[in-house]
C-alpha cells in the first residue's frame, strides 16, 4: 500500500484506507469507511464535513486518541494503527500538537507550566534550552508579559494562544487543531488564523478541523468528508486564500 | 526524579484549588492519627500509674490483713477479739521457710495534738523494716529503730502532712506530740518526705494514704495502748480488740510468692476462723493490672482504627468527587501524552499528600499530649477547684506517656489508608477513555 510518491517530500502523516466501526448495542456504526490521504511536511490542511461525516472520528485517529478498526496511519516511519495505549501516549507527547476548540488549559497551572505539559510527560527532566524555549514560545504568541498568569486570568484568545504555544513545545510532526476559532469572536479568530498562517510559513504542518468555509479557505488544501468517505481533496489557490483573508479583515466589526 | 517532584508539586497545586475541602479531608486523618497517639498515651499513663501503685506494695510481698468479720459472727455482748494474733505472727515466722522478713503492723485512728493544734490521723505501730517495705523516705531525723522498739521508747516519726499541720512554724524534731485519747506524749525523732498513696485493692484494702500517719514502735503501742480500742462518741460506744492489723511478709524469691501465699493461707485457716483475715498478693494484682491494661490497649487501638478508617473513607469520597470533577483535566493530560500510569500517580500523589499532611500534623499534635493535659489540668484546677477535687485520683495526677510505637504505627497506617483509599479513584481516573474525558463538561 505504501509507496513513496516523491523522494524529495517527507510526510507529516499518511492516512491509508482508514476504517473505524463502532458497535452500539447490536448495531454497527461505520464511522470511517476507508479514507486515504497524505499530509506532506509544511502543508496546511483543513478537514471539513457535515456532522456525521466521520470528521470527529478522523480527528481522534489523527490525534492518536483512538485505534482504527483497519487501515494504517503513518506518523514518520511508524504505523500508529497497531500501537497500544501506552505507545500512543508516547506518540502524542512527542509527535502531535493539539489545539482544541475550548482551549483545554489546565486551571491550576501557569502559562509557562501549561506550555510545558507535553514535555513533562516525555519523562525527562526539562533542560535549560527547553525552559528557554517555553518562554520564547510564550513571547512568540504574544504572552511574554503573562508567564505566571493562570488560565482564568486570560481572555479566550489569549488562552488559545497559550494552547498554540503548548502545541509547538514538543516540535510535533503536525499541529492538530479542532475548531480552534469556534469559541472566539471574529477579531480574535482572525488573530489566531494569522498566527497559524505565520507558523505555516515558518514550515509547521497544520491540520485544522472546521465546519466554516471561511476558515477552510485560509488553508492550502481542503479535505472534505461525507458519510465516512473522502468526498473531495482540493488545493486552494493563493488567490482564494488571499481573498478569504481580505474578506475577513473587511468584515471585521468596527470598534466603536 | 523530575516526574516525582513534578507530580508532588502538581498535587499540592491541585489540592490548593479547594483549600477548605482539602483541609477537611486532612482533618479526618489528623484526628485519626492524633487520637491514636493520645488515647494510647493516656491509657499508658493510667496503666503505668496503676502498675506503679501496685509495684509500690512490692512484688515480693504478701499482705495478710485483719478485716472486720460479719456482725452476726461477733457476739452481741462484750467485745470479741478477732483478726491476726501475735501467736500467728510468731508461728508464720517460725514455720514458713521462704519468708525473708515479716512485718507486724497495728494501726488505729487517733487524734494528735501539739499546743492547741489538733489533727486526726492514723497511729501506726510498726517495726524498723516498715520504712523500707513501704518505701518511706526520711526528710529529717531517723525512723524507729530496733533499740527504741525493744526499749518501749515513746518516740514517734511523723508523716509529711502531720508535721506540716502540727508544726507550721516550729522544727518538729525534739518536740512532743500529745495523744489526748491515751494521755500520752511522744517525742518526734523523724519526719518523712511526702508520699503518694498506694493502690486501692478490692474490698480488702482501701487505698492507703500515708500523709496523716504517725509511726511509733509496735511494742510501745502494745504496752501503752493495748489491743482494745474504744471510741466513744455521743450516743454510742464502739470498741474493737485486735492484736495485729496487718502482717507484711517478704519472700526471698519472687518466684515463690504464690506458693508461699497458699502455704500462709493454709496455715492461718487451719483453725476455725470467722472470715476475719484477707490475704493480698500484689504480684497477682500486678498481673491483673497488666491484663486489664492490655485489654484497654486493644480497645483503644480499635477506636483509633475506626477513626482512621473514617478518615480514609473521607479521602476516598473526596478523591472520587475530584476525579469526576476533573475528568476534563484527565482528558487533556491524556491527549497531551500522559500514560495511564501518570494519571494513577498523579491522583495517588494527591491522596498521599493529604494523608501525609494529616499524619504529620496528627503526630505533632499527638506529641503535645502531655503539655496539653497539664495545661487543661492547670486551667481546670484554677477555675473549677472544687469539682476537680472530687475527681478520682487517677484523673488528677494523670501523666500521659507517649508510646513511641504508636507514632510509627499511626504514621504508617495513615499512609497505607491514603494509598488504599486513593487507589480506586486513581484507577477510575486512569481507565477513562481520553476521548470521553475530553468531551466531559
Amino acid at each position: 500500500m505504501l509507496e513513496i510518491k516523491q523522494d524529495a517530500t517527507n510526510f507529516a502523516c499518511r492516512v491509508v484506507d482508514l476504517k473505524k466501526e463502532y458497535v452500539l448495542k447490536s448495531e454497527t456504526v461505520r464511522a470511517l469507511r476507508g479514507v486515504s490521504f497524505d499530509v506532506p511536511e509544511g502543508d496546511y490542511v483543513a478537514i471539513m464535513g457535515p456532522s456525521g461525516s466521520g470528521k470527529s472520528t478522523l480527528l481522534n485517529m489523527l490525534g492518536c486518541l483512538d485505534q482504527p478498526t483497519s487501515g494504517s496511519l503513518w506518523l514518520g516511519g511508524d504505523d500508529v494503527a497497531t500501537m497500544n495505549d501506552n505507545q500512543l501516549a508516547t506518540i502524542r507527547s512527542q509527535r502531535i500538537g493539539f489545539v482544541f476548540q475550548s482551549y483545554n488549559l489546565i486551571q491550576q497551572l501557569t502559562v509557562v507550566e501549561n506550555i510545558q505539559v507535553p514535555l513533562f510527560y516525555q519523562g525527562r527532566s526539562l533542560t535549560r534550552e527547553q525552559n528557554k524555549r517555553t518562554v520564547e514560545l510564550a513571547k512568540m504568541v504574544g504572552l511574554g508579559q503573562r508567564l505566571d498568569h493562570r488560565p482564568t486570568q486570560l481572555s479566550g484568545g489569549q488562552q488559545q494562544r497559550v494552547a498554540i504555544a503548548r502545541s509547538l513545545v514538543n516540535n510535533p510532526y503536525f499541529i492538530l487543531a479542532d475548531e480552534p476559532t469556534g469559541n472566539l469572536d471574529s477579531r480574535t479568530s482572525e488573530e489566531i488564523l494569522q498566527l497559524f498562517e505565520r507558523l505555516n510559513v515558518e514550515g509547521k504542518t497544520i491540520i485544522l478541523v472546521t465546519h466554516e468555509d471561511e476558515v477552510s479557505k485560509r488553508a492550502k488544501r481542503v479535505v472534505r468528508l461525507k458519510d465516512g468517505r473522502l468526498q473531495w481533496d482540493k488545493t486552494n489557490t493563493q488567490e482564494v486564500r488571499d481573498a478569504a483573508a481580505q474578506y475577513a479583515i473587511d468584515n471585521m466589526p468596527v470598534e466603536v | 526524579m523530575n516526574l516525582l517532584l513534578g507530580t508532588i508539586q502538581l498535587s499540592i497545586k491541585s489540592l490548593w484549588l479547594h483549600p477548605l475541602r482539602s483541609l477537611l479531608t486532612v482533618l479526618g486523618i489528623f484526628i485519626g492519627v492524633a487520637s491514636v497517639i493520645w488515647l494510647l498515651a493516656i491509657s499508658k499513663g493510667i496503666g503505668d500509674e496503676a502498675v506503679r501503685q501496685v509495684e509500690s506494695l512490692g512484688a515480693d510481698t504478701i499482705m495478710i490483713r485483719t478485716v472486720k468479720p460479719p456482725s452476726e459472727k461477733l457476739s452481741s455482748t462484750g467485745l470479741t477479739p478477732y483478726g491476726l494474733m501475735r501467736d500467728e505472727y510468731d508461728m508464720l515466722v517460725a514455720t514458713v521457710p521462704t519468708i525473708k522478713s515479716a512485718l507486724p503492723i497495728r494501726e488505729m485512728r487517733r487524734q494528735f495534738q501539739f499546743k492547741d493544734r489538733k489533727l486526726d490521723g492514723r497511729l501506726v505501730g510498726c517495726t524498723p523494716e516498715y520504712a523500707e517495705v513501704t518505701h518511706l523516705d526520711l526528710a529529717a531525723g531517723h525512723f524507729i529503730t530496733d533499740t527504741e522498739n525493744s526499749a518501749l521508747d515513746t518516740h514517734c516519726v511523723l508523716a509529711a502532712k502531720v508535721a506540716e499541720k502540727l508544726f507550721p512554724y516550729e522544727d518538729p524534731l525534739g518536740q512532743r506530740i500529745y495523744l489526748p485519747e491515751n494521755k500520752n506524749y511522744y517525742l518526734v525523732v523523724g519526719v518523712l518526705k511526702p508520699k503518694g498513696s498506694t493502690a486501692a485493692i478490692g474490698g480488702s484494702m482501701a487505698a492507703q494514704d500515708f500523709s496523716y500517719d504517725v509511726y511509733i514502735p509496735i511494742k510501745t503501742l502494745q504496752n501503752r495502748i493495748g489491743d482494745t480500742v474504744m471510741s466513744i462518741r455521743p450516743g454510742s460506744r464502739e470498741g474493737e480488740v485486735i492484736e495485729l492489723n496487718q502482717i507484711t511478709l517478704r519472700v526471698f524469691d519472687v518466684a515463690n510468692v504464690k506458693q508461699t501465699a497458699e502455704l500462709v493461707k493454709a496455715a492461718l485457716n487451719s483453725h476455725d476462723r470467722m472470715e476475719d483475715i484477707a490475704v493480698v498478693v500484689p504480684l497477682e494484682l500486678l498481673e491483673q493490672v497488666r491484663t486489664t491494661q492490655w485489654m484497654f490497649w486493644i480497645f483503644t487501638v480499635m477506636i483509633a482504627s475506626i477513626s482512621l478508617l473514617v478518615g480514609g473513607i473521607g479521602i476516598m469520597n473526596i478523591m472520587l468527587a475530584t476525579v469526576t470533577e476533573r475528568t476534563r483535566e484527565i482528558g487533556i493530560r491524556r491527549a497531551l501524552g500522559a500514560k495511564r500510569f501518570h494519571i494513577i500517580t498523579q491522583f495517588l500523589a494527591e491522596t498521599s499528600v493529604l494523608s501525609l499532611a494529616g499524619g504529620i500534623t496528627g503526630i505533632l499534635f499527638g506529641l503535645l499530649c502531655g503539655p496539653t493535659v497539664n495545661l487543661a489540668r492547670l486551667i481546670a484546677n484554677t477555675f473549677w477547684t472544687d469539682q476537680m477535687k472530687e475527681l478520682p485520683q487517677v484523673v488528677q495526677t494523670l501523666q500521659p506517656s507517649i508510646v513511641p510505637e504508636s507514632i510509627v504505627g499511626a504514621f504508617a497506617v495513615s499512609i497505607i489508608v491514603g494509598l488504599i483509599f486513593g487507589i480506586y479513584p486513581a484507577i477510575r481516573a486512569a481507565k477513562m477513555s481520553p476521548i470521553e474525558a475530553l468531551r466531559h463538561e
